[in-house]
Parts: structure tokens; C-alpha cells; sequence
């Protein structure tokens, strides 16, 4: 039977609470949001804070708001929210793409945005989601409120930078015109981590050649979005041969492990191929927008 | 701590450690033993429940995070000695051999057909894609929400052979449309 280590619980009642609480309780004290992340370390034992904040009531931080050309979505928002709404997919259908292939629709009741990139496991999927849509993270803590872009947001596997005293309360999304996003992902089965997935967003000129492109990997061995790949897609007009280079440079940049879910080369070829699909997607899909 | 919630309607209040899991708070505490405790590792799904009316793992989900919340289990679908259609579905169409993953089943469905009357196949096995049958391959599931569903005010049990056969001829045609699916995008 596995049962977490004793803590101490506490229900946050708003976000300058669950602040005042962190600073509180110090460095034994633990954020829980959807907890499909947390409570199975805790119950495995890996993880034994001595105090639990949970934030489940803070509603403040469970939105999807358009302001001007960003899109804000609060940390507390559920898998199944982002899933379901229209809105996102519209804007970022990289989103939808990404959150149904995340854990399973039970787990996606719970969990939620802010959680899984805190929790930043190599094989998360929405890291990617958010490196290659370009989002930045605003995070608050005692000194107020600071705004990251992912790249200083992420860390490292398990690793983020959102202090022990601090709270991640919202990512904000760039909206530009005549862009197109895509995700894909191989899992052995439903709920399974990623043997390997990739992520690509592309914005189109007004005449048809990529102006920006992005193009991320998850459980891949590489942190962000492949380096060189928006070099060799910006100006270019969409096409095959282009989104083979893409996909033999992401094999190339990628840094797999061997492990259950594949060798070395499998995980390499996935990089590539992966790469080549969402980007031809991706390109797809913001001509299509255009044309709207 | 002390906590409060209400289980199948009714209003419960205990005192419990912080680290007490819902699924063992409503089985060994309320001794509502229909929600089982599988994997422990939010595989499987027999333990699910429905919160707010939203099916989630409750081996996965602190007693103390579901305070003031709504909890429904397998006991809370029955009114009375009147079945509810999904389970009236699973006795039509088989839905069960050994009756370990039921509970969780039936309530994922429960909550399905609530947010949408109608599922096709595919939405029905999407919808349970978290829980895990080692008895049926689905396919006698998937036949048991559609009963459901076509039957929303339950029945009598007495559904004509003609609309068994029918729901049976819609899977195998579902899979043969999937399996060929598949073929072609490999």
C-alpha cells in the first residue's frame, strides 16, 4: 500500500495566502494543484514535504482570457479545460493536439497547466508546447511579480525557475496572425509517457514564406527548441525538402537515452520524422489560417 | 484534521490524517467497499469516483483535498431498488466478467452520457482510455454504455433482440472502419 510520508495540509484561500503560507512554512513546504504529479512522489516516498499547500480554491488562477495580441491562461487551469476549448484551438491548435495525447481523461480532470511545467519531467509535454509558442511565465512571490520567457523559465529536467517562496499564477501566449502549430507524440499506450514527441508553431509572411518558426522535442534529450531551426525555415517558402532539413538537424541536436521505450536510433528517427510531420502541419495549418 | 463532504447525497464529517487517500477514506473510513483499490498508481481506474461530477482517480486525490466537495460513488448510482441505465446496461450487454474495473466504468460512463446523451464509439472508448479491463477486451463496455445511452430512462431488461444485434453490428463495423484506418495511415 502506498501512503504518503505524514504532512501537514493547508488550503490556500488566494494567492497572496499561498505566498505568506510558502514563506510560512519554508523550504518543507509543497505547492499541490491537481497533484498527479506530486502525490504519486509522495506516496512512492520520493518526495516528503512536511507541509502541503493546496491551492484547489484559488479560482483566480483557473482562466482563459484574451488581452489585445496575448493569450493569458492561469496556472490552475485543468487539462480538460484546455482541451476542450474552442478558443485555444483556434489560436494554438498545438494545444489540443498536445492535451490529447497527455496522461488519460480521468488524469486530465485533475491535473493542470501550471503544475506539469513546474514539475518539468523531461517526457512533459506542455514544456514543449510552451517553448515553441514562445510563452512567458509570470510568477509572484514576496517581491511582487516577475515575468519569464521559457527559456529562463526551464531549467533543467525536474527543474524550473520558480522559487521555493514563489508561485507560477499564469503563462501568456503571443497571438500573431497567419500562424499554424502542431504536435505529435509516440506513446506506447494511453497515459504512457512520450517515447518521443515534437512540437512545431510557424507564422507565415504575406507572401507565404515562413517569417518565424519554432520547433521543440519532449523525452528527447534536448531542453527547448532545436537550435538552427528557425535560421534555416525563416524566409523560405514551405516545402518538403525543407522540412526533411529540419528534421535531420532536430535528430541531430536531440540527445535520447536508451531505455524501455526504445534505442538510441528509434528515438533519433522519431526526432526526425516527428519533426518533418508537425512542421509540414504546422505549415498546413497557418496557410489555412491565412486564407480564413 | 476534520473534514466534511458529501458522499451519495449525504453529509459526512471525520476526523482523518491529512495523508489519508480519498479511495481509503471511502472505503475503510465510510465502508463504501463498491470503489476498489487497484493499481495505486493512477493506471488503472478501478477506483474511480465521480467529483463534481467529474470522474477522477481517487487513489490519486488526498480525503482532505475532496472537503466540501461533492463525491459520488458506485453505491450513489442506484435511486432505490431502480438501477441506473448505465449499470442496467453493463447486466444487458455483458459489461462485466470478473467485476473488478466495474465501479470505475460504470461511473466514467455515468459521467460520459451526462455531458453528452449520445457518444459514439469512439468517444466511449476515448472516455474510458484510463481505466483498465483485463476481462472483456472492451468491445462487451463499449456495447454496455451504448445500451445506456439508448436507453435513458433505463428498461425492464427486456430489450428486443433486434436492438441488441444492432448495437453489436455498429462495433464491428466501428472496429473494421478503425482497423482499416490504421492499415492505411501505416
Amino acid at each position: 500500500m502506498q501512503i504518503p510520508a505524514p504532512f501537514d495540509y493547508v488550503r490556500a484561500t488566494s494567492v497572496d495566502n499561498a505566498l505568506e503560507l510558502l514563506s510560512r512554512h519554508g523550504p518543507e513546504s509543497r505547492v499541490v494543484a491537481g497533484g498527479h504529479s506530486l502525490l504519486p512522489m509522495m506516496k512512492l516516498r520520493l518526495s516528503r514535504p512536511e507541509w502541503l499547500i493546496d491551492i484547489n480554491d484559488l479560482y483566480e488562477l483557473d482562466f482563459i482570457l484574451r488581452d489585445g495580441d496575448k493569450l493569458r491562461i492561469g496556472a490552475l487551469t485543468r487539462h480538460t479545460t484546455l482541451l476542450e476549448s474552442d478558443e485555444i484551438a483556434a489560436l494554438f491548435p498545438i494545444v489540443r493536439d498536445a492535451e490529447s495525447v497527455i496522461a488519460d481523461p480521468v488524469v486530465r480532470n485533475r491535473g493542470t497547466i501550471g503544475g506539469s511545467l513546474c514539475q518539468a519531467d523531461p517526457a512533459e509535454d506542455l514544456s514543449t508546447v510552451c517553448d515553441v509558442l514562445g510563452a512567458e511565465a509570470v510568477i509572484r512571490g514576496p517581491a511582487g511579480e516577475r515575468i519569464l520567457a521559457m527559456a529562463d523559465f526551464h531549467r533543467g529536467p525536474y527543474e524550473t525557475a520558480v522559487g521555493q517562496d514563489e508561485l507560477l499564477c499564469e503563462l501568456r501566449f503571443p497571438i500573431r496572425p497567419r500562424s499554424g502549430s502542431a504536435y505529435e507524440k509516440v506513446e506506447r499506450r494511453v497515459g504512457d509517457w512520450a517515447v518521443g514527441a515534437a512540437g512545431a508553431s510557424v507564422t507565415l509572411g504575406p507572401d507565404g514564406t515562413i517569417a518565424d518558426a519554432a520547433v521543440g522535442l519532449t523525452a528527447l534529450g534536448l531542453d527547448h527548441t532545436v537550435a538552427g531551426a528557425t535560421e534555416l525555415l525563416r524566409g523560405e517558402q514551405p516545402r518538403e525538402e525543407l522540412f526533411v532539413e529540419a528534421g535531420r538537424r532536430a535528430a541531430e541536436a536531440c540527445d535520447p537515452v536508451a531505455d524501455q521505450r526504445g534505442p538510441i536510433d528509434y528515438k533519433r528517427h522519431l526526432a526526425d520524422e516527428l519533426t518533418r510531420r508537425v512542421l509540414r502541419q504546422a505549415c498546413a495549418r497557418a496557410a489555412q489560417t491565412q486564407e480564413g | 484534521m476534520q473534514i466534511s463532504m458529501t458522499v451519495n447525497g449525504n453529509e459526512v464529517t471525520s476526523d482523518i490524517e491529512p495523508r489519508v487517500l480519498l479511495v481509503h477514506y471511502i472505503r475503510e473510513v465510510l465502508g463504501l467497499t463498491g470503489t476498489h483499490w487497484g493499481c495505486d498508481t493512477t493506471n488503472c481506474g478501478t477506483c474511480v469516483v465521480l467529483m463534481d461530477g467529474q470522474p477522477v482517480k481517487s487513489c490519486t486525490v488526498l480525503a482532505a483535498m475532496a472537503a466540501g466537495h461533492d463525491i459520488r460513488t458506485v453505491e450513489g448510482l442506484a435511486t432505490g431498488a431502480t438501477l441506473d441505465p448505465v449499470q442496467q446496461g453493463f447486466m444487458e450487454e455483458h459489461g462485466l466478467q470478473c467485476g473488478f474495473c466495474t465501479p470505475g466504468m460504470m461511473l466514467t460512463a455515468r459521467a460520459l452520457l451526462d455531458k453528452n446523451p449520445h457518444p459514439d464509439t469512439t468517444e466511449i472508448r476515448q472516455a474510458i482510455s484510463g481505466q483498465i479491463c483485463r476481462c472483456t477486451g472492451y468491445a462487451t463496455i463499449v456495447r454496455s454504455v451504448q445500451w445506456a445511452a439508448a436507453h435513458p430512462a433505463g428498461g425492464d431488461g427486456d430489450a428486443t433482440v433486434d436492438e441488441v444485434i444492432d448495437g453489436t453490428d455498429t462495433v464491428v463495423e466501428d472496429i473494421a472502419a478503425q482497423t482499416q484506418d490504421a492499415e492505411v495511415k501505416a
